[in-house]
Order: structure tokens, then C-alpha cells, then sequence
């Protein structure tokens, strides 16, 4: 019993880092700001919760702690996420070439 | 807004002053894995002059409809929340992992009918983490989105496509 619960800890946590490589890779491939913050944010939110799961396998005493880590997580993640592009958008970062429509450019340009 | 407006205010804020402490209790607990009463009486000091500080801070269960329905609800958003949000994690996943990267990105408008502050903060959080659309401005009932892939730029399509799974469950659990 214990050592299946530290297999399968030991898989999370591998779970966990292969989504945050791939947020990493999102953040080096796309072409701006907020599709970079797209790759960024669901990335390292899925991966952030699957590494706490396995280390919650492995180290069950720490469970409160892990699962508060969590719950901030998925509050100030988007949160953080949302007001860069808020900031970005109101500067006037560069937009890809590949951007289609910007309503909130044009909701801006009118009186 | 109603009859008596002093006493409606002073119940909801001494409402929202216990929901504050009780929220900040609940994590301190968490944070101590302690019952002890020096503990207990430590917390709930540091917890009431943090939620007097902060009169009109937000928290979890602020604005939130106490009944069974909304409970229920609220379980069945969570659910509803990690199946989005590991679905968002494979589509873009997919997206970053092609060698000709097939994005078509726009920034789309959107309207929710959700009225309190908590669950307009919840949608907007949530349409953050849900596949390929991220919360770039709030303005009232309007919500501006970056859309990775982008499927329609029409106002009435988009918010089906991206607000209405979600509404479902938070006018229920906030209005």
C-alpha cells in the first residue's frame, strides 16, 4: 500500500512537470504577450496541482498545507494573469498579426 | 436601495465581518494543523482586526446563497471547473506542441447576467483558466476575452461558446 501511494505520487508529480514544460514551450513559441500569458496560466495551473496531488501522496501529513497552496493558486493565478493583459491592453503591447478582431480596442477608440 | 437603508447596510456588513473572520480562522486552522487554545484565541484576534481593517473584502463565501441548491451547486462547479481545466491544459497542449503553432487569436466581447461582485469575479477567473480564453478587461456587465481559437466574433455566439457553461452553475450559487 504505501509503496503503490509513492508510485503513483512519483507519477503526478512527473504529470505535474510535463505540463509545466509545456508551459514553458507555450511561453518560447507563441508570437505575443497574450497568448503567452494563455500558455502560462493553464499550463502551470494544471501542473502546480498535480505536483501538491503527488507530494499530498507521498507526504500525506501535509495535506492542509497542500491543499491551501492550492486554493490560493487557483485564486490568484487568473487574477494575476487577467490584470497583465489588463495592463498590456491599456499600453498598447504588441498584438500578433494573427490577431483577428480587437473589440475592446474598438469599444476604446469610441467616445 | 430599500425602505431602511441603515439597517440593511449594518446587517450585511456585520455579516460580511464574520464571513471574513470565520474565512481567515479557516486558514489559520489549515495553516497551524492545531486545535490548541492558545492557537484558537491567537487566530481569532489576528482574524477579527484583519477582517475590522478590511470591511469590504472580498472572500469565498461572500454574496453567496445559503441553501441547499447552492451547495449542490457549488460541488458540481468544481467539477465542471477541473474538467475544463485539464481539457484547457490538452487543447493547448495540442496548439503548443504542432511545428506550424494553428492559432487564431481575437479579443471578443461578451455579456453576463451574473449581478454581485463574487460572481463576476468567479466567471471572469474562470473563463481565464478554461480552454484558450483568458479575462483581459471587465467593464459592468461586459467582459472582454482573448481567445486563442477564436471560433466566432459575434457577441450572442461567443457568450454561449464561452460564459454560458459557467453561469449555469454560478447564478445559481452567487446571482
Amino acid at each position: 500500500m504505501g509503496q503503490g501511494m509513492d508510485i503513483v505520487g512519483a507519477l503526478l508529480l512527473l504529470g505535474g512537470t510535463f505540463f509545466l514544460l509545456l508551459g514553458g514551450l507555450g511561453l518560447l513559441r507563441m508570437p505575443d504577450l497574450y497568448n503567452r500569458i494563455q500558455a502560462g496560466t493553464k499550463a502551470t495551473t494544471l501542473g502546480t496541482l498535480l505536483s501538491l496531488l503527488g507530494v499530498f501522496l507521498l507526504r500525506p501529513e501535509w495535506g492542509w498545507k497542500l491543499l491551501l497552496i492550492g486554493v490560493f493558486l487557483i485564486f490568484t493565478n487568473p487574477l494575476s494573469s487577467q490584470v497583465l493583459a489588463r495592463a498590456a491592453h491599456r499600453s498598447g503591447a504588441h498584438k500578433s498579426p494573427a490577431t483577428q478582431v480587437d473589440r475592446l480596442a474598438e469599444d476604446r477608440a469610441e467616445p | 436601495m430599500s425602505a431602511e437603508p441603515t439597517t440593511a447596510s449594518s446587517v450585511s456588513g456585520l455579516r460580511q465581518f464574520f464571513v471574513l473572520v470565520l474565512t481567515l480562522m479557516l486558514f489559520w486552522l489549515m495553516l497551524m494543523g492545531s486545535l490548541d487554545g492558545q492557537v484558537l484565541l491567537v487566530g481569532l484576534i489576528a482574524s477579527s482586526v484583519i477582517a475590522l481593517l478590511f470591511r469590504s473584502g472580498l472572500t469565498f463565501f461572500t454574496e453567496m446563497r445559503l441553501n441547499p441548491m447552492a451547495i449542490i451547486a457549488g460541488f458540481m462547479y468544481y467539477g465542471y471547473f477541473f474538467k475544463e481545466l485539464v481539457k484547457a491544459n490538452f487543447t493547448l497542449a495540442g496548439v503548443v506542441l504542432s511545428p506550424d503553432l494553428p492559432i487564431n487569436p481575437g479579443i471578443v466581447k461578451v455579456r453576463t447576467k451574473l449581478k454581485s461582485r463574487m460572481g463576476r469575479l468567479m466567471l471572469a477567473n474562470s473563463i481565464t483558466l478554461t480552454p484558450g480564453t483568458l479575462t483581459v478587461e471587465l467593464d459592468g456587465e461586459w467582459i472582454y476575452v482573448h481567445w486563442v481559437l477564436m471560433e466566432s466574433e459575434d457577441i450572442e455566439q461567443a457568450t454561449a461558446k464561452i460564459v454560458a457553461g459557467w453561469e449555469h452553475y454560478l447564478e445559481v450559487i452567487y446571482g
